[in-house]
Protein backbone atom coordinates (compact mmCIF):
# COMPACT_ATOMS: atom_id res chain seq x y z
CA UNK A 1 0.00 0.00 0.00
CA UNK A 2 1.55 3.74 -1.18
CA UNK A 3 0.20 6.81 -0.77
CA UNK A 4 -1.36 6.75 -3.93
CA UNK A 5 -3.49 3.91 -3.01
CA UNK A 6 -4.96 5.81 0.14
CA UNK A 7 -5.36 9.28 -1.90
CA UNK A 8 -7.08 7.37 -4.61
CA UNK A 9 -9.48 5.55 -1.77
CA UNK A 10 -10.06 8.78 -0.21
CA UNK A 11 -10.44 10.93 -3.25
CA UNK A 12 -13.69 8.07 -4.07
CA UNK A 13 -14.71 8.57 -0.88
CA UNK A 14 -15.29 11.99 -1.21
CA UNK A 15 -16.86 11.66 -4.86
CA UNK A 16 -19.53 9.09 -3.66
CA UNK A 17 -19.93 11.85 -0.40
CA UNK A 18 -20.26 14.70 -3.17
CA UNK A 19 -22.49 12.44 -5.75
CA UNK A 20 -24.91 11.65 -2.55
CA UNK A 21 -25.22 14.73 -1.43
CA UNK A 22 -26.71 16.09 -4.80
CA UNK A 23 -28.61 12.97 -6.18
CA UNK A 24 -30.23 11.99 -2.67
CA UNK A 25 -33.41 13.63 -1.48
CA UNK A 26 -34.22 12.94 2.23
CA UNK A 27 -32.07 15.69 4.61
CA UNK A 28 -31.01 12.99 6.66
CA UNK A 29 -29.07 11.41 3.95
CA UNK A 30 -27.76 14.32 2.54
CA UNK A 31 -25.80 14.57 6.06
CA UNK A 32 -24.17 11.08 5.77
CA UNK A 33 -23.26 12.46 2.41
CA UNK A 34 -21.41 15.29 3.78
CA UNK A 35 -20.04 12.74 6.61
CA UNK A 36 -19.04 10.57 4.48
CA UNK A 37 -17.01 13.56 2.27
CA UNK A 38 -15.31 14.80 5.74
CA UNK A 39 -14.35 10.89 6.61
CA UNK A 40 -12.60 11.20 3.32
CA UNK A 41 -10.83 14.05 4.22
CA UNK A 42 -9.95 12.98 7.51
CA UNK A 43 -8.36 9.33 5.65
CA UNK A 44 -6.33 11.80 3.36
CA UNK A 45 -4.99 13.40 7.18
CA UNK A 46 -4.03 10.32 7.95
CA UNK A 47 -2.81 9.18 5.55
CA UNK A 48 -0.52 12.26 4.79
CA UNK A 49 1.00 12.26 8.69
CA UNK A 50 1.38 8.69 8.45
CA UNK A 51 3.43 8.63 5.38
CA UNK A 52 5.15 11.71 4.98
CA UNK A 53 5.92 12.74 8.69
CA UNK A 54 5.61 9.59 11.27
CA UNK A 55 7.22 11.28 13.68
CA UNK A 56 4.59 13.78 14.56
CA UNK A 57 0.74 13.61 14.91
CA UNK A 58 -0.58 16.20 13.24
CA UNK A 59 -2.69 14.90 11.17
CA UNK A 60 -3.70 12.90 13.50
CA UNK A 61 -4.70 16.03 15.52
CA UNK A 62 -6.74 17.53 13.19
CA UNK A 63 -8.94 14.55 12.40
CA UNK A 64 -10.06 14.61 15.99
CA UNK A 65 -11.25 18.53 15.79
CA UNK A 66 -12.76 17.42 12.27
CA UNK A 67 -14.70 14.65 14.36
CA UNK A 68 -15.54 16.90 16.97
CA UNK A 69 -16.99 19.82 14.77
CA UNK A 70 -18.62 17.28 12.64
CA UNK A 71 -20.43 15.51 15.81
CA UNK A 72 -21.85 19.20 16.93
CA UNK A 73 -22.76 19.90 13.59
CA UNK A 74 -24.72 16.82 13.18
CA UNK A 75 -26.60 17.63 16.25
CA UNK A 76 -27.20 21.19 15.29
CA UNK A 77 -28.81 19.83 11.92
CA UNK A 78 -30.81 16.97 12.85
CA UNK A 79 -32.36 19.36 15.34
CA UNK A 80 -33.59 21.84 12.62
CA UNK A 81 -34.64 18.80 10.46
CA UNK A 82 -36.73 17.33 13.20
CA UNK A 83 -37.91 20.77 13.55
CA UNK A 84 -38.80 20.72 10.11
CA UNK A 85 -40.54 17.64 10.24
CA UNK A 86 -42.89 19.27 12.75
CA UNK A 87 -43.62 21.91 10.03
CA UNK A 88 -44.09 20.40 7.00
CA UNK A 89 -43.92 16.45 7.85
CA UNK A 90 -41.95 16.01 5.49
CA UNK A 91 -37.46 15.60 5.24
CA UNK A 92 -37.44 15.57 1.15
CA UNK A 93 -35.66 18.50 0.53
CA UNK A 94 -37.77 18.39 -3.27
CA UNK A 95 -40.88 19.33 -1.15
CA UNK A 96 -38.72 21.79 0.85
CA UNK A 97 -39.64 24.67 -1.43
CA UNK A 98 -41.23 27.40 -0.26
CA UNK A 99 -38.25 29.86 -1.22
CA UNK A 100 -37.69 29.94 -4.87
CA UNK A 101 -36.48 32.74 -7.46
CA UNK B 1 -0.53 29.21 27.45
CA UNK B 2 0.43 31.95 29.82
CA UNK B 3 -1.14 34.87 31.35
CA UNK B 4 0.12 37.20 27.89
CA UNK B 5 -1.42 34.67 26.40
CA UNK B 6 -5.04 35.11 28.32
CA UNK B 7 -4.15 38.75 27.94
CA UNK B 8 -4.45 38.31 24.12
CA UNK B 9 -7.22 36.59 24.03
CA UNK B 10 -9.32 38.75 25.78
CA UNK B 11 -11.68 40.59 24.18
CA UNK B 12 -12.79 36.53 22.95
CA UNK B 13 -12.86 35.07 26.29
CA UNK B 14 -15.09 38.38 28.34
CA UNK B 15 -17.38 38.46 24.92
CA UNK B 16 -17.92 34.24 25.47
CA UNK B 17 -18.29 34.98 29.34
CA UNK B 18 -20.72 37.75 28.48
CA UNK B 19 -22.95 34.93 26.43
CA UNK B 20 -22.71 32.67 29.05
CA UNK B 21 -24.11 35.47 31.47
CA UNK B 22 -27.27 36.16 28.84
CA UNK B 23 -28.02 32.80 28.65
CA UNK B 24 -27.58 32.19 32.54
CA UNK B 25 -29.79 35.94 33.39
CA UNK B 26 -32.52 34.30 30.55
CA UNK B 27 -33.57 32.12 33.14
CA UNK B 28 -34.23 34.36 36.57
CA UNK B 29 -34.78 37.38 34.63
CA UNK B 30 -38.67 37.89 33.91
CA UNK B 31 -38.26 41.19 31.73
CA UNK B 32 -36.53 40.02 28.56
CA UNK B 33 -35.68 43.57 27.93
CA UNK B 34 -32.92 43.25 30.41
CA UNK B 35 -30.85 41.25 28.58
CA UNK B 36 -30.60 43.19 25.49
CA UNK B 37 -29.37 46.13 27.92
CA UNK B 38 -26.98 43.43 29.89
CA UNK B 39 -26.10 41.83 25.90
CA UNK B 40 -25.36 45.60 24.85
CA UNK B 41 -23.91 46.87 28.02
CA UNK B 42 -21.31 43.93 28.35
CA UNK B 43 -19.51 44.35 24.56
CA UNK B 44 -18.08 47.20 26.43
CA UNK B 45 -15.76 44.89 27.99
CA UNK B 46 -14.32 43.21 25.41
CA UNK B 47 -14.15 46.56 23.64
CA UNK B 48 -12.29 47.68 26.15
CA UNK B 49 -9.91 45.09 25.97
CA UNK B 50 -9.38 45.48 22.06
CA UNK B 51 -8.83 48.98 22.36
CA UNK B 52 -5.88 48.35 25.57
CA UNK B 53 -4.54 45.88 22.61
CA UNK B 54 -4.76 48.20 19.84
CA UNK B 55 -2.22 50.28 22.40
CA UNK B 56 0.09 47.35 23.25
CA UNK B 57 0.55 46.66 19.53
CA UNK B 58 1.05 50.11 18.50
CA UNK B 59 4.26 50.37 21.05
CA UNK B 60 5.55 46.85 21.19
CA UNK B 61 4.11 45.39 17.40
CA UNK B 62 2.16 42.30 16.53
CA UNK B 63 1.66 39.76 19.22
CA UNK B 64 1.53 36.40 18.49
CA UNK B 65 -0.49 34.10 20.81
CA UNK B 66 -1.49 30.24 22.03
CA UNK B 67 1.51 28.62 20.42
CA UNK B 68 1.67 30.78 17.38
CA UNK B 69 -1.95 30.45 16.27
CA UNK B 70 -3.14 33.53 16.66
CA UNK B 71 -2.40 36.74 15.48
CA UNK B 72 -2.87 39.96 17.56
CA UNK B 73 -1.97 42.98 15.08
CA UNK B 74 -3.79 45.94 13.70
CA UNK B 75 -5.56 44.03 10.72
CA UNK B 76 -7.32 41.56 13.72
CA UNK B 77 -7.81 44.53 15.80
CA UNK B 78 -9.65 46.36 13.18
CA UNK B 79 -12.04 43.44 12.27
CA UNK B 80 -12.65 43.00 15.88
CA UNK B 81 -13.87 46.65 15.94
CA UNK B 82 -15.73 45.86 13.06
CA UNK B 83 -17.41 42.56 14.73
CA UNK B 84 -17.92 44.15 17.79
CA UNK B 85 -20.08 46.59 16.54
CA UNK B 86 -21.99 44.86 13.82
CA UNK B 87 -22.93 42.64 17.20
CA UNK B 88 -23.68 45.73 19.18
CA UNK B 89 -26.33 47.01 16.38
CA UNK B 90 -27.70 43.97 15.55
CA UNK B 91 -28.82 43.64 19.14
CA UNK B 92 -29.99 46.72 19.18
CA UNK B 93 -32.26 45.76 16.42
CA UNK B 94 -33.57 42.96 17.70
CA UNK B 95 -35.59 44.83 20.63
CA UNK B 96 -38.54 45.33 17.29
CA UNK B 97 -38.69 40.90 17.15
CA UNK B 98 -38.88 40.82 20.65
CA UNK B 99 -42.88 38.89 20.83
CA UNK B 100 -41.64 37.05 17.92
CA UNK B 101 -38.37 36.07 19.67
CA UNK B 102 -39.40 35.60 23.01
CA UNK B 103 -39.51 32.53 23.27
CA UNK B 104 -35.99 32.56 24.03
CA UNK B 105 -34.35 35.63 23.39
CA UNK B 106 -31.29 34.44 26.09
CA UNK B 107 -30.22 31.81 23.75
CA UNK B 108 -30.75 34.41 20.68
CA UNK B 109 -28.13 36.64 22.08
CA UNK B 110 -25.80 34.82 23.58
CA UNK B 111 -25.97 32.53 19.65
CA UNK B 112 -25.53 36.29 18.15
CA UNK B 113 -22.29 36.76 20.53
CA UNK B 114 -20.66 33.31 20.39
CA UNK B 115 -20.99 33.97 16.34
CA UNK B 116 -19.19 36.88 17.10
CA UNK B 117 -16.56 35.39 18.59
CA UNK B 118 -15.90 32.61 16.16
CA UNK B 119 -15.69 35.68 13.79
CA UNK B 120 -12.98 37.35 15.95
CA UNK B 121 -10.87 34.36 15.84
CA UNK B 122 -10.87 33.71 11.90
CA UNK B 123 -9.57 37.10 11.38
CA UNK B 124 -6.56 36.69 14.29
CA UNK B 125 -6.18 32.71 13.25
CA UNK B 126 -2.99 32.20 11.59
CA UNK B 127 -3.01 28.53 11.84
CA UNK B 128 -5.19 26.13 9.64
CA UNK B 129 -6.73 23.90 12.59
CA UNK B 130 -7.44 27.08 14.78
CA UNK B 131 -8.78 29.11 10.91
CA UNK B 132 -11.11 26.00 10.57
CA UNK B 133 -12.32 25.96 14.10
CA UNK B 134 -13.02 29.48 13.99
CA UNK B 135 -14.99 28.64 10.67
CA UNK B 136 -17.06 26.47 12.41
CA UNK B 137 -17.37 28.37 15.67
CA UNK B 138 -19.34 31.17 13.12
CA UNK B 139 -21.23 29.13 11.06
CA UNK B 140 -22.79 26.90 13.40
CA UNK B 141 -24.39 29.87 15.75
CA UNK B 142 -25.66 31.29 12.32
CA UNK B 143 -27.43 28.35 11.15
CA UNK B 144 -29.23 27.78 14.84
CA UNK B 145 -29.97 31.77 14.32
CA UNK B 146 -31.46 31.70 11.42
CA UNK B 147 -33.56 29.11 11.87
CA UNK B 148 -34.69 30.51 14.90
CA UNK B 149 -38.22 31.89 14.01
CA UNK B 150 -40.36 28.80 14.92
CA UNK B 151 -42.46 28.71 11.20
CA UNK B 152 -41.48 26.81 7.95
CA UNK B 153 -39.75 29.48 6.40
CA UNK B 154 -37.10 29.94 8.96
CA UNK B 155 -36.04 26.40 9.42
CA UNK B 156 -35.87 25.91 6.06
CA UNK B 157 -33.44 28.68 5.78
CA UNK B 158 -31.13 27.36 9.11
CA UNK B 159 -31.31 23.92 6.76
CA UNK B 160 -30.20 25.59 3.41
CA UNK B 161 -27.34 27.31 5.49
CA UNK B 162 -26.62 24.59 7.63
CA UNK B 163 -26.80 22.19 4.55
CA UNK B 164 -24.44 24.16 1.98
CA UNK B 165 -22.46 25.17 4.69
CA UNK B 166 -21.21 21.91 5.69
CA UNK B 167 -20.38 20.59 2.24
CA UNK B 168 -18.63 24.30 1.90
CA UNK B 169 -16.13 23.01 5.05
CA UNK B 170 -15.62 19.78 3.80
CA UNK B 171 -14.37 20.89 0.41
CA UNK B 172 -12.58 23.67 2.28
CA UNK B 173 -10.96 20.72 4.77
CA UNK B 174 -10.31 18.45 1.62
CA UNK B 175 -8.10 21.33 0.25
CA UNK B 176 -6.62 22.20 3.63
CA UNK B 177 -5.49 18.21 4.09
CA UNK B 178 -3.57 18.53 0.54
CA UNK B 179 -1.83 22.18 1.49
CA UNK B 180 -0.77 20.44 5.05
CA UNK B 181 -0.13 17.36 3.24
CA UNK B 182 2.11 19.07 0.43
CA UNK B 183 3.94 21.15 3.49
CA UNK B 184 3.74 19.40 6.01
CA UNK B 185 3.12 22.61 8.70
CA UNK B 186 -0.14 23.81 9.43
CA UNK B 187 1.26 27.55 9.98
CA UNK B 188 0.19 29.83 7.30
CA UNK B 189 4.04 31.49 7.40
CA UNK B 190 5.83 27.83 7.69
CA UNK B 191 3.29 26.99 4.67
CA UNK B 192 4.73 29.95 2.79
CA UNK B 193 8.61 29.43 3.61
CA UNK B 194 7.68 25.75 2.27
CA UNK B 195 6.59 26.59 -0.43
CA UNK B 196 9.00 29.51 -1.27
CA UNK B 197 12.05 27.29 -0.06
CA UNK B 198 9.97 24.60 -2.94
CA UNK B 199 10.53 21.46 -0.67
CA UNK B 200 7.50 20.47 -1.98
CA UNK B 201 8.06 16.49 -1.25
CA UNK B 202 8.83 14.52 -4.41
CA UNK B 203 7.27 11.21 -2.93
CA UNK B 204 3.91 13.04 -2.94
CA UNK B 205 1.79 12.03 -5.61
CA UNK B 206 0.89 14.53 -8.38
CA UNK B 207 2.92 17.45 -6.08
CA UNK B 208 2.45 20.66 -7.27
CA UNK B 209 -0.76 20.20 -8.99
CA UNK B 210 -2.32 18.79 -5.77
CA UNK B 211 -1.51 21.78 -4.15
CA UNK B 212 -2.52 23.79 -6.80
CA UNK B 213 -5.97 21.66 -6.40
CA UNK B 214 -6.05 22.04 -2.38
CA UNK B 215 -5.79 26.01 -2.77
CA UNK B 216 -8.55 25.78 -5.05
CA UNK B 217 -10.66 23.64 -3.48
CA UNK B 218 -9.82 25.98 -0.35
CA UNK B 219 -11.00 29.27 -2.49
CA UNK B 220 -14.45 27.47 -2.79
CA UNK B 221 -14.49 26.80 0.53
CA UNK B 222 -13.94 30.81 1.79
CA UNK B 223 -15.93 31.56 -1.68
CA UNK B 224 -19.46 30.14 0.11
CA UNK B 225 -18.51 32.36 3.36
CA UNK B 226 -18.30 35.85 1.26
CA UNK B 227 -21.27 34.31 -1.18
CA UNK B 228 -19.29 34.87 -4.58
CA UNK B 229 -20.73 33.42 -7.87
CA UNK B 230 -20.99 30.31 -8.43
CA UNK B 231 -21.07 29.62 -4.49
CA UNK B 232 -24.06 31.91 -3.73
CA UNK B 233 -27.21 29.59 -3.58
CA UNK B 234 -27.76 29.37 -0.56
CA UNK B 235 -28.29 33.23 -0.55
CA UNK B 236 -31.27 34.02 -1.15
CA UNK B 237 -33.33 31.64 0.42
CA UNK B 238 -31.61 31.86 3.83
CA UNK B 239 -31.71 35.77 3.59
CA UNK B 240 -35.47 35.76 3.55
CA UNK B 241 -35.96 33.03 5.85
CA UNK B 242 -33.71 34.10 8.62
CA UNK B 243 -35.18 36.77 11.04
CA UNK B 244 -34.02 40.36 9.32
CA UNK B 245 -31.56 41.22 12.31
CA UNK B 246 -29.69 38.03 11.57
CA UNK B 247 -29.95 38.13 8.04
CA UNK B 248 -28.16 41.98 8.81
CA UNK B 249 -25.61 40.12 10.25
CA UNK B 250 -24.87 37.73 8.17
CA UNK B 251 -24.90 40.07 5.33
CA UNK B 252 -22.41 42.07 7.08
CA UNK B 253 -20.24 40.37 9.53
CA UNK B 254 -20.49 36.80 8.46
CA UNK B 255 -18.71 38.75 5.10
CA UNK B 256 -16.27 40.29 6.45
CA UNK B 257 -15.01 37.41 8.42
CA UNK B 258 -14.83 35.56 5.06
CA UNK B 259 -12.77 38.01 3.29
CA UNK B 260 -10.48 38.70 6.55
CA UNK B 261 -9.76 35.17 6.35
CA UNK B 262 -9.12 34.94 2.89
CA UNK B 263 -6.94 38.03 2.54
CA UNK B 264 -4.96 36.61 5.69
CA UNK B 265 -4.92 33.53 3.81
CA UNK B 266 -3.57 34.36 0.60
CA UNK B 267 -1.41 37.28 1.74
CA UNK B 268 1.02 34.75 4.01
CA UNK B 269 0.55 31.28 2.80
CA UNK B 270 0.10 31.57 -0.77
CA UNK B 271 1.49 35.06 -1.98
CA UNK B 272 5.07 33.41 -2.03
CA UNK B 273 6.64 33.66 -5.84
CA UNK B 274 7.65 30.45 -6.06
CA UNK B 275 4.27 29.74 -6.46
CA UNK B 276 3.95 31.36 -9.88
CA UNK B 277 0.36 31.50 -9.66
CA UNK B 278 -1.63 35.02 -10.53
CA UNK B 279 -4.41 34.75 -7.70
CA UNK B 280 -5.49 37.93 -9.37
CA UNK B 281 -6.76 36.07 -12.46
CA UNK B 282 -8.76 33.78 -10.43
CA UNK B 283 -10.56 36.53 -8.37
CA UNK B 284 -10.90 39.04 -11.26
CA UNK B 285 -12.54 36.32 -12.71
CA UNK B 286 -14.88 35.44 -9.59
CA UNK B 287 -16.12 39.25 -9.17
CA UNK B 288 -17.08 40.10 -13.03
CA UNK B 289 -19.40 36.80 -11.98
CA UNK B 290 -20.48 37.65 -9.34
CA UNK B 291 -21.59 41.29 -9.56
CA UNK B 292 -22.89 40.41 -13.31
CA UNK B 293 -25.00 37.71 -11.76
CA UNK B 294 -25.71 40.03 -8.25
CA UNK B 295 -27.35 42.71 -10.11
CA UNK B 296 -28.91 40.96 -12.93
CA UNK B 297 -30.95 38.53 -10.57
CA UNK B 298 -31.59 41.50 -7.90
CA UNK B 299 -33.84 43.18 -10.81
CA UNK B 300 -35.63 40.51 -11.01
CA UNK B 301 -36.72 40.47 -7.53
CA UNK B 302 -40.12 41.59 -5.58
CA UNK B 303 -39.35 41.00 -2.33
CA UNK B 304 -37.07 43.59 -0.26
CA UNK B 305 -35.13 40.83 1.61
CA UNK B 306 -33.66 38.82 -1.80
CA UNK B 307 -33.61 41.60 -3.56
CA UNK B 308 -30.87 43.07 -0.33
CA UNK B 309 -29.38 39.49 -0.40
CA UNK B 310 -28.38 39.85 -4.48
CA UNK B 311 -27.27 43.16 -3.72
CA UNK B 312 -25.01 41.78 -1.22
CA UNK B 313 -24.06 38.88 -3.83
CA UNK B 314 -22.90 41.90 -6.80
CA UNK B 315 -21.24 43.47 -3.59
CA UNK B 316 -19.41 40.74 -2.93
CA UNK B 317 -18.15 41.16 -6.69
CA UNK B 318 -16.66 45.02 -5.63
CA UNK B 319 -15.04 43.97 -3.31
CA UNK B 320 -13.35 40.97 -5.19
CA UNK B 321 -12.17 43.57 -7.48
CA UNK B 322 -10.05 44.91 -4.67
CA UNK B 323 -9.37 41.42 -3.87
CA UNK B 324 -7.72 40.82 -7.33
CA UNK B 325 -5.67 44.24 -6.91
CA UNK B 326 -4.11 42.81 -4.07
CA UNK B 327 -3.30 39.62 -5.79
CA UNK B 328 -1.98 41.46 -9.10
CA UNK B 329 0.05 42.93 -6.45
CA UNK B 330 0.68 47.43 -6.89
CA UNK B 331 4.34 47.79 -7.88
CA UNK B 332 6.55 48.64 -4.57
CA UNK B 333 3.86 46.31 -2.33
CA UNK B 334 1.17 48.97 -2.05
CA UNK B 335 -1.08 48.50 0.54
CA UNK B 336 -3.52 50.48 -1.92
CA UNK B 337 -5.86 46.65 -2.31
CA UNK B 338 -6.20 45.64 1.40
CA UNK B 339 -6.55 48.85 2.81
CA UNK B 340 -9.32 49.49 -0.30
CA UNK B 341 -11.20 46.10 1.09
CA UNK B 342 -10.87 47.16 4.35
CA UNK B 343 -12.27 50.15 4.37
CA UNK B 344 -15.02 48.89 1.63
CA UNK B 345 -16.34 45.67 4.41
CA UNK B 346 -16.31 49.16 7.26
CA UNK B 347 -18.61 51.46 4.96
CA UNK B 348 -20.64 48.31 3.37
CA UNK B 349 -21.49 47.37 7.33
CA UNK B 350 -22.60 50.65 7.84
CA UNK B 351 -24.65 51.25 4.76
CA UNK B 352 -26.37 47.33 5.00
CA UNK B 353 -27.77 47.54 8.18
CA UNK B 354 -29.03 50.62 7.93
CA UNK B 355 -30.91 49.17 5.11
CA UNK B 356 -31.78 46.55 6.85
CA UNK B 357 -32.98 47.85 10.00
CA UNK B 358 -35.16 50.42 8.00
CA UNK B 359 -36.69 46.96 6.69
CA UNK B 360 -37.30 45.23 10.14
CA UNK B 361 -39.17 48.51 11.47
CA UNK B 362 -40.95 48.62 7.82
CA UNK B 363 -41.65 45.21 7.40
CA UNK B 364 -42.74 44.71 11.30
CA UNK B 365 -45.50 47.14 10.39
CA UNK B 366 -46.84 46.20 7.41
CA UNK B 367 -46.08 42.38 7.90
CA UNK B 368 -45.30 42.24 4.01
CA UNK B 369 -41.40 41.87 2.48
CA UNK B 370 -42.78 42.97 -0.61
CA UNK B 371 -41.39 45.80 -2.12
CA UNK B 372 -44.61 47.25 -3.13
CA UNK B 373 -45.38 47.75 0.12
CA UNK B 374 -42.98 50.48 0.71
CA UNK B 375 -45.67 52.70 -0.99
CA UNK B 376 -45.86 56.22 0.37
CA UNK B 377 -42.95 55.40 3.04
CA UNK B 378 -41.58 59.28 2.01
CA UNK B 379 -45.00 60.44 3.64
CA UNK B 380 -45.97 57.69 6.17
CA UNK B 381 -42.20 57.66 8.42
CA UNK B 382 -40.29 60.72 6.63
CA UNK B 383 -36.90 59.74 8.73
CA UNK B 384 -37.04 56.18 8.28
CA UNK B 385 -37.52 56.31 4.94
CA UNK B 386 -34.65 59.17 4.25
CA UNK B 387 -32.43 56.54 6.21
CA UNK B 388 -33.08 53.48 4.01
CA UNK B 389 -33.12 56.42 0.56
CA UNK B 390 -29.49 57.20 2.48
CA UNK B 391 -28.43 53.74 2.50
CA UNK B 392 -29.46 52.36 -1.14
CA UNK B 393 -28.01 55.72 -2.70
CA UNK B 394 -24.60 54.45 -1.15
CA UNK B 395 -25.13 50.70 -2.13
CA UNK B 396 -25.36 52.26 -5.49
CA UNK B 397 -22.14 54.28 -4.44
CA UNK B 398 -23.07 58.09 -5.46
CA UNK B 399 -22.01 61.25 -3.35
CA UNK B 400 -22.03 62.14 -0.25
CA UNK B 401 -22.15 58.60 1.07
CA UNK B 402 -19.43 56.28 2.12
CA UNK B 403 -20.16 53.77 -0.39
CA UNK B 404 -18.79 56.23 -3.46
CA UNK B 405 -15.74 57.20 -1.21
CA UNK B 406 -15.30 52.49 -0.66
CA UNK B 407 -15.82 52.13 -4.60
CA UNK B 408 -13.67 55.04 -5.58
CA UNK B 409 -10.83 53.89 -3.38
CA UNK B 410 -11.30 49.98 -4.46
CA UNK B 411 -11.34 51.16 -7.81
CA UNK B 412 -8.53 53.29 -7.68
CA UNK B 413 -6.63 50.25 -6.62
CA UNK B 414 -7.78 48.02 -9.36
CA UNK B 415 -6.49 50.76 -12.27
CA UNK B 416 -3.13 51.38 -10.34
CA UNK B 417 -2.90 47.37 -10.59
CA UNK B 418 -3.60 47.26 -14.43
CA UNK B 419 -6.85 45.91 -13.79
CA UNK B 420 -8.84 48.83 -15.65
CA UNK B 421 -10.92 46.26 -17.53
CA UNK B 422 -12.33 45.17 -14.25
CA UNK B 423 -12.96 48.73 -12.95
CA UNK B 424 -15.15 49.11 -16.27
CA UNK B 425 -17.18 45.85 -15.80
CA UNK B 426 -17.86 47.33 -11.90
CA UNK B 427 -18.62 50.71 -13.16
CA UNK B 428 -21.32 49.15 -15.53
CA UNK B 429 -22.65 47.19 -12.81
CA UNK B 430 -22.85 49.99 -10.55
CA UNK B 431 -24.75 52.03 -12.99
CA UNK B 432 -27.00 48.74 -13.76
CA UNK B 433 -27.75 48.34 -9.40
CA UNK B 434 -29.09 51.57 -9.87
CA UNK B 435 -31.97 50.17 -11.64
CA UNK B 436 -33.35 48.26 -8.71
CA UNK B 437 -32.38 50.41 -6.20
CA UNK B 438 -34.08 53.44 -7.29
CA UNK B 439 -36.95 51.52 -7.53
CA UNK B 440 -37.22 51.32 -3.99
CA UNK B 441 -36.73 54.99 -4.01
CA UNK B 442 -39.67 55.90 -6.54
CA UNK B 443 -42.02 53.62 -4.72
CA UNK B 444 -41.27 55.55 -1.00
CA UNK B 445 -41.75 59.03 -2.92
CA UNK B 446 -43.85 58.98 -5.45
CA UNK B 447 -46.29 55.85 -5.04
CA UNK B 448 -49.78 56.34 -3.24
CA UNK B 449 -48.78 55.38 0.45
CA UNK B 450 -51.87 52.45 1.64
CA UNK B 451 -52.45 54.46 4.69
CA UNK B 452 -51.21 57.08 6.37
CA UNK B 453 -50.57 55.28 9.78
CA UNK B 454 -46.70 56.28 11.02
CA UNK B 455 -44.14 53.46 11.73
CA UNK B 456 -43.28 52.70 14.92
CA UNK B 457 -39.65 51.95 16.17
CA UNK B 458 -38.42 51.47 19.58
CA UNK B 459 -35.98 53.57 20.90
CA UNK B 460 -32.99 51.22 20.66
CA UNK B 461 -33.67 50.70 17.08
CA UNK B 462 -34.24 54.57 15.61
CA UNK B 463 -30.92 55.08 17.86
CA UNK B 464 -29.09 51.85 15.41
CA UNK B 465 -30.96 53.63 12.66
CA UNK B 466 -29.59 57.38 12.97
CA UNK B 467 -25.69 55.66 14.34
CA UNK B 468 -25.26 53.98 10.95
CA UNK B 469 -27.35 56.61 8.71
CA UNK B 470 -25.14 59.31 10.58
CA UNK B 471 -22.28 56.87 9.82
CA UNK B 472 -22.77 56.87 6.01
CA UNK B 473 -22.85 60.61 5.68
CA UNK B 474 -20.14 60.90 8.20
CA UNK B 475 -17.57 58.92 6.42
CA UNK B 476 -19.10 59.82 2.80
CA UNK B 477 -18.00 63.23 3.56
CA UNK B 478 -15.11 62.24 5.39
CA UNK B 479 -13.44 59.31 4.71
CA UNK B 480 -9.68 60.06 5.81
CA UNK B 481 -10.26 58.26 9.51
CA UNK B 482 -11.50 55.49 8.67
CA UNK B 483 -8.92 55.35 5.48
CA UNK B 484 -5.97 55.94 8.12
CA UNK B 485 -7.09 52.95 10.33
CA UNK B 486 -7.71 50.65 7.21
CA UNK B 487 -4.22 51.64 6.12
CA UNK B 488 -2.96 50.60 9.55
CA UNK B 489 -4.55 47.58 9.52
CA UNK B 490 -3.95 46.33 6.07
CA UNK B 491 0.20 47.08 6.86
CA UNK B 492 0.14 44.60 9.40
CA UNK B 493 -0.20 41.72 6.84
CA UNK B 494 2.04 42.86 4.35
CA UNK B 495 5.13 43.37 7.13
Amino acid sequence: MTLLHLELLSAALFAIGLYGFLARRNAVLLLMSVELMLNAVNINLVAFAVFLDPARLLGQVIVVFVITIAAAEVGLALAIILRLYRNRSTANVDEIDLMKW
Amino acid sequence: MTLHDLYLLSPEVSLVGLAALVVLLDMVVPRKGVLAGVALAGLVVPLAFSLALWGTVSSEGAQQGIFGTLAVDKFALFFKFLFLAAAALVVMATTDLFDRLGHSLGEYYSLVLVSAVGMMLLAAATELISLYVALELTALPLAALAAFHRDARSTEAGLKFLLLSAISSAVLLYGMAFVFGLTGTTYLSDIAARIGSSVLRPDVPFGAFALLLGVVLMVAGFGFKIATVPFQMWVPDVYEGAPTPITAYLSVASKAAGFAVILRVFYIAFGAEALQVDWGVLFAGLAVASMTVGNLVAVAQNNIKRMLAYSTIAHAGYMLVGLAAVSAGAPGGSTLGPSGLLFYLAGYTLTNLAAFFAVIAITNKTGSEVIDSFAGMGRRSPWLALVLALSLVSLIGIPPTVGFMAKLYIFNAAVRSGLAWLVVVGVVNSVLSAYYYLRVLRVMYLAPPASSEAVPASVPLRTALVVTGAGVLFFGVLPIFLIRLAERAAQAILS
